[in-house]
């Protein structure tokens, strides 16, 4: 069951954190541990037990299709690092090599 | 824009059976978007149409649109599919700035739709198109791509985002492999996609228009040794969004294949992009490590479970089956199997019956939607729908033909003067002079002249050679510009000459 630390690598890489070697040793034995006693409880929870998927005992909460007001582009654009035409400036998406 | 090597569509079949996959995007009209009351529209000036929970912005969160939740309802019930009793949204989780929470809202393993099935049918034969799911998810928002050739990400110095689509509703809808449509398996892809436009359309769900985005598909095939059981490797084409593209990006994907295969080399598992222009395919991302979406139940929603009396109550609201409808309309409108086809591959079946609503007859709805209509709208590249003149139009030129202010001829004319935006049939007739000549004075005058300018026609009709009335009709018509009653002209002429 022991997550390596080539996995947590590639978790680290999928989700754009950058994990030093250190950080590795240190966080894939945490995270391995979280897993075990995870394993432990459903070992536990027979067929009987449903899934647990939310903390709140609800289901269907819905909103009625009604407009609300929109932000203006000046709000919506106010917390961006950089704007061009009323849109969203970012950098690049694909490498040189793509 | 390619350089690959083709097999003959005909060799490629004979030697490799294709097997399809086909996801097809459809967008909800609901009012207001997925997951917040920003409006759901088309366009706008960019970054109009947002809020804190489309933008993604920390401390938002999203509450599901009870629309959208039932629009998908009757889509899955449509297709046949089985309702989950409880499903749940999952996040898909990549870095595309196109997304801006950094994942999509989608569902992964609980589908609220799955297990259908629908029948499409091509030159007279029917195919069954099982459904594996459709889901619900929410759209991404628009890129474009700066400094590069074209617009083309590859090459951009910088892209800019507007999130006005980002959050609508989508569905998304995915067959299983449709296997064993050999040779037509572009035309069933066709056809399919075809039907499932028409049905969002018939559910009132979606604008269902392709050239807006409304509907798209993304195709995958892969080829087998006619034969064998096991598939080949697949390859995917995105976002294919008019049905002659899709018809024309599998051919030549099918040729691509079967060329790769006949040289002993293998197909690569990619997603590939279609270009309108010269029909080809070229390749995209590839798929070789399968992508990891680091997929999870969606935290910030609770599930989905609607009652069963919810369902039962959606089903009562569903139109009538596609192939039902197709069978009462071939009976109320007296067309021959043949042209019923051509008319539903066309996709004219709602125009023709919204012409004939209006009060033209069904031949002549159907003579102007497949004839002139269809050759204008293939000339300008647009579906048909949009060639720019409405069924109430065309009922009233029909109207004006048969009160015989106007013949065959000059309802050409008025067509043209229509779709160049010019108003109405009648407004046309009246503003351009273009009413049928019936006045006996006239065509009298022009009919001596004719007789007078031919006089060995005019001869053989006096001698009993009626078909040569014709010549005579033909010279009266050119000097009246097209704007005499042939009718009339042809009584008048044997009368003089009788």
């Amino acid at each position: 069951m022991a997550l390596s630390r080539e996995e947590v690598a590639a978790l680290g890489r999928l989700a754009r954190i950058e994990l030093s070697t250190e950080e590795l040793e240190h966080l894939a034995p945490q995270l391995d541990q979280i897993l075990e006693h995870v394993a432990r409880v459903s070992e536990v929870a027979a067929a009987d037990i449903q899934p647990t998927s939310h903390p709140l005992p609800l289901s269907n909460v819905f909103r009625a299709d009604e407009v609300r007001e929109c932000l203006t582009a000046e709000q919506a654009l106010s917390g961006a690092p950089a704007v061009e035409d009323g849109r969203f400036r970012v950098p690049r998406i694909l490498g040189e090599s793509a | 824009m390619s350089t690959a090597a083709l097999m003959k569509y005909e060799d490629a079949l004979a030697k490799y059976d294709p097997v399809l996959g086909l996801e097809v995007h459809v967008e909800l009209n609901t009012r207001t978007k997925m997951f917040c009351g920003c409006i759901n529209e088309f366009g706008g000036e960019p970054n109009t149409h947002t809020c804190p929970v489309c933008l993604g912005l920390p401390g938002s969160l999203p509450v599901v649109n009870e629309k959208a939740v039932e629009s998908a309802i009757r889509i899955g019930l449509a297709l046949n599919c089985k309702i989950a009793e409880w499903c749940r949204f999952a996040r898909k989780n990549y870095f595309y700035p196109d997304v801006p929470k950094n994942y999509q809202i989608s569902q992964y393993d609980e589908p609220i739709a799955y297990d259908g099935h629908v029948d499409v049918e091509v030159d007279g034969q029917t195919y069954r198109i099982e459904i594996e799911r459709a889901h619900m998810e929410e759209d991404a928002g628009k890129s474009l791509h700066i400094g590069g050739a074209t617009g083309r990400i590859q090459g951009a110095d910088h892209s800019a985002m507007d999130y006005n689509r980002a959050g609508t509703p989508l569905i998304e809808i995915v067959t299983k492999p449709i296997e064993g449509t050999g040779d037509k398996a572009p035309q069933v892809a066709r056809a399919y996609v075809a039907m499932l436009r028409d049905l969002v359309k018939a559910l009132d769900v979606s604008d269902a228009r392709m050239e807006q985005g409304s509907v798209r598909c993304d195709a995958n095939v892969s080829l087998r040794p006619i034969g064998r059981e096991e598939y080949g490797l697949r390859t995917e084409t995105k976002n294919v969004n008019s049905l002659r593209s899709i018809e024309r990006a599998l051919t030549y994907e099918i040729t691509r294949q079967a060329a790769l295969l006949d040289a002993g080399e293998k197909v690569h598992q990619e997603t590939r992009h279609f270009h309108e222009l010269d029909g080809s395919t070229s390749s995209g991302r590839s798929k070789e490590q399968a992508e990891d979406y680091r997929y999870f139940p969606e935290p910030d929603l609770v599930p989905v479970a609607p009652s069963r009396e919810w369902v039962e109550q959606l089903r009562t609201t569903l139109p009538e089956p596609p192939a039902q409808r197709r069978k009462r309309l071939l009976a109320d409108w007296g067309f021959s199997d043949l042209e019923m086809r051509d008319v539903v591959s066309a996709g004219a079946v709602d125009l023709i019956e919204e012409t004939v609503a209006a009060g033209a007859p069904a031949q002549a709805a159907r003579k102007w939607w497949m004839g002139e209509l269809s050759r204008k709208a293939n000339d300008a590249g647009v579906e048909l729908e949009s060639v720019g003149m409405t069924p109430a139009q065309v009922a009233e030129l029909q109207g004006l033909v048969d009160g015989k202010t106007i013949n065959d001829k000059l309802a050409r004319q008025v067509i043209e003067h229509v779709l160049a935006g010019q108003g109405g049939p009648a407004e046309v007739v009246e503003a351009r002079g273009l009413a049928v000549v019936s006045d006996d004075g006239a065509l009298s005058e022009a009919v001596d002249a004719a007789i007078a300018a031919n006089p060995d026609v005019a001869d053989k009709i006096r001698d009993g050679k009626l078909a040569a009335a014709g010549a005579l009709i033909g010279a009266v018509m050119k000097q009246m510009r097209g704007q005499a009653d042939a009718g009339r002209v042809r009584e008048l002429i044997l009368e003089k000459l009788g």
